[in-house]
């Protein structure tokens, strides 16, 4: 092993209540999170992603397996005795201290000299663009504001791994989305680790390095935004990650053969035969003759316009609902209409198998 | 016009109830202080202004060492109650409910319910044996039994503010490396302390106020200034009482104003 990680979660199980209704939160879990990098936990409420990061934070202790800071098992080690710092959903600013006293708190404690505290506190207002508000007292900022005091405060110590748990969810979009470049850049300036959590799929494919996909207290797939959407391993995550189709198949040799009777050539099944279910894409369907060689016959449900795409609902010859995204103006099916055959083709290596 | 549901405010006679209620709450407390001023020997009848009850009141001795007495009490007390009453709302609100939350609710809280006169007796019956085997005859026994009584009215006030408290503070506190001291040091104390502050104050006019649990346990010559005043009563009654019950109406009412300007601010 060449660089050690920045956090690693080796098997952790963490299962509230006692005996036979006892829920696992987290089963059996590993991850490896490298130092510098931007890496995102997404899963829907109550997948785990929180419960991973309060283990890594020290606020809960898992029932089996450990957890490692750079190389070192820290799995019993008290909050106060990490260099990790969190940034709270609800961002649990102190409201009895002023903003430049938040953000020295945690210097404060560790009983580093008032003019270094004083010095790291400007230098974090700085960073977060909060000099003006230093003297204020926190509820006197707006949400964005108390954001980057959250922000800075945690970031003050220099920690070894920053958590983020879900911070953006309280903003409005346009905030959110000005606060998402404002973390990719505080990230990129102080090159710390950072482990963010979130149920919002555009937050983790827009700033993430690497994801971990997480449902069920498992660990579903970890990889870049790009791995995970266009190579989901299994039902979930192609279907939490964007939209798609699926569609139930039959392995033939060189590819499946769908409930219609038409064949998609495959280059990969996934080392599955039999019954398999196949994703593909919305953006990756194309609308062809319907005479044309090889071309799944299809008919024109709906069509729902989105401005740059239109999505249009189609009905293969089983009944089957797929949709299809179309850019608009649509070139070629400008005469699109409810009804209407038409063929359907995926694009080359588009349909995956994927596990249910 | 609009229908706004049931509103007290537009029954029939409510303007009228409301001033009665209000003169027989406050009409005799004005005459009260009114006849506090009284030049006259009585207490009923007016014989023009005067501070001399006040000079009076003020240059007895007996009246001075009940107030140094109900004082000692009262401040004592009132420290003893607060501690205990802060340290059982943390140990029942900073933590996830357990079995038997509310018994101890109810426990903390008992002398709210049982009747005091009980209280009293028993504890005259109780303190009784405890001076014949140790011969100790101080205001030690007053300032435990007010102690006991005032807890839960400094319990309620603190035990509020705990629960309008955001557990997550402390968690921040404690990921950026406050110890548990650190973290009640400087996060959950100076955010409790209104409460604190306001559950003393009740605790302290509480104490300052009470007669039957003080007349059933003090020792000869133990009179704190309510027992004094009642023991007056059954000799003749001139306006000295009333220019006493002036001055502690004076100061419970402005450590009350202090209490509700303490408990409004940080709305």
């Amino acid at each position: 092993m060449n660089a050690v990680n920045a956090v690693e979660a080796r098997n952790t199980v963490k299962a509230f209540g006692q005996g036979d209704s006892a829920v696992r939160a987290l089963d059996d879990v590993s991850v490896e999170i490298r130092k510098g990098e931007f890496f995102t936990l997404l899963g829907p409420s109550g997948c785990g992603k929180t419960t991973l990061l309060r283990l890594i934070a020290g606020f809960e202790m898992p029932t089996s397996g450990s957890i490692l800071l750079e190389g070192q098992d820290i799995t019993h080690l008290p909050p106060n005795r990490r260099p990790v710092n969190t940034v709270f959903q609800s961002y649990a600013l102190f409201p009895h201290l002023t903003v430049a006293q938040n953000i020295g708190f945690g210097l404060t404690m560790q009983g580093r000299p008032a003019r270094e505290v004083k010095e790291t506190t400007d230098r974090m207002l700085a960073l977060v663009k909060l000099e003006a508000m230093a003297g204020r007292k926190t509820s006197q900022l707006s949400g964005g504001q108390q954001q980057r005091v959250a922000l800075a405060r945690a970031l003050a110590p220099q920690p070894k791994v920053l958590l983020l748990d879900e911070p953006l969810s309280a903003l409005d979009l346009k905030l959110r989305k000005e606060m998402q470049i404002e973390l990719k850049r505080l990230q990129t300036e102080t090159g710390i680790t950072f482990v963010f959590v979130t149920h919002d799929q555009e937050e983790a494919l827009t700033m993430s390095d690497r994801i971990g996909v997480m449902s069920a207290g498992k660990l579903q797939q970890v990889g870049s935004a790009k791995d995970i959407y266009t190579r989901p391993v299994n039902r979930f995550v192609a279907s939490f990650i964007g939209e798609t189709n699926f569609l139930p198949a039959t392995t033939v040799p060189g590819g499946v053969r769908l409930a219609t009777g038409d064949v998609i050539e495959l280059a990969d099944q996934a080392g599955r035969s039999g019954a398999v279910t196949v994703t593909i894409r919305p953006e990756q369907l194309r609308l062809c003759d319907p005479a044309e060689a090889g071309a799944l016959a299809a008919t024109v449900r709906t069509l729902v316009y989105f401005g740059t795409d239109t999505h249009c609902h189609l009905e293969l010859a089983d009944g089957t609902e797929v949709v299809a995204r179309l850019q608009s103006p649509a070139d070629g099916e400008a005469g699109l209409a409810q009804g209407q055959r038409v063929g359907l083709r995926p694009v080359p290596g588009a349909a995956r198998v994927v596990e249910d | 016009m609009a229908e706004r549901g049931f509103q007290v405010a537009r029954l029939p006679g409510f303007a009228t109830t409301a001033v009665l209620v209000f003169i027989a709450l406050y009409l005799p407390i004005f005459t009260l202080v009114a006849y506090s001023f009284n030049a006259s020997q009585s207490v009923a009848v007016w014989g023009g202004f005067s501070f001399g009850w006040y000079e009076k009141a003020w240059a007895n001795t007996q009246v001075k060492e009940a107030t140094v007495r109900s004082l000692i009490i009262a401040v004592s007390a009132s420290g003893i109650a607060t501690t205990v009453a802060a340290l059982a709302a943390l140990g029942t609100t900073r933590r996830a409910r357990f079995k038997g939350q509310t018994a101890i609710y109810v426990m903390i809280n008992q002398p709210l319910m049982v009747p005091e006169i009980v209280t009293a007796v028993a504890l005259l019956i109780f303190f009784a044996q405890i001076k014949v085997a140790t011969g100790y005859q101080g205001l030690g026994y007053l300032i435990l039994a007010h102690s006991a009584f005032c807890i839960p009215f400094a319990y309620l006030p603190i035990r509020a503010r705990l629960e309008g408290m955001d557990l997550s503070l402390e968690t921040a506190a404690a990921d950026l490396y406050a110890s548990s001291w650190q973290t009640f040091r400087h996060v959950t104390l100076p955010l409790l302390l209104p409460g604190i502050i306001a559950g003393a104050m009740l605790a302290f006019v509480i104490s300052l106020d009470d007669v039957v649990i003080t007349e059933f346990v003090k020792s000869g010559g133990q009179d704190t200034l309510p027992t004094y005043m009642l023991g007056q009563l059954r000799r003749q009654l001139t306006p000295e009482i009333n220019a006493i019950s002036t001055g502690l109406l004076a100061l419970t009412v402005v450590l009350l104003t202090a209490f509700f300007l303490l408990t409004r601010k940080k709305e």
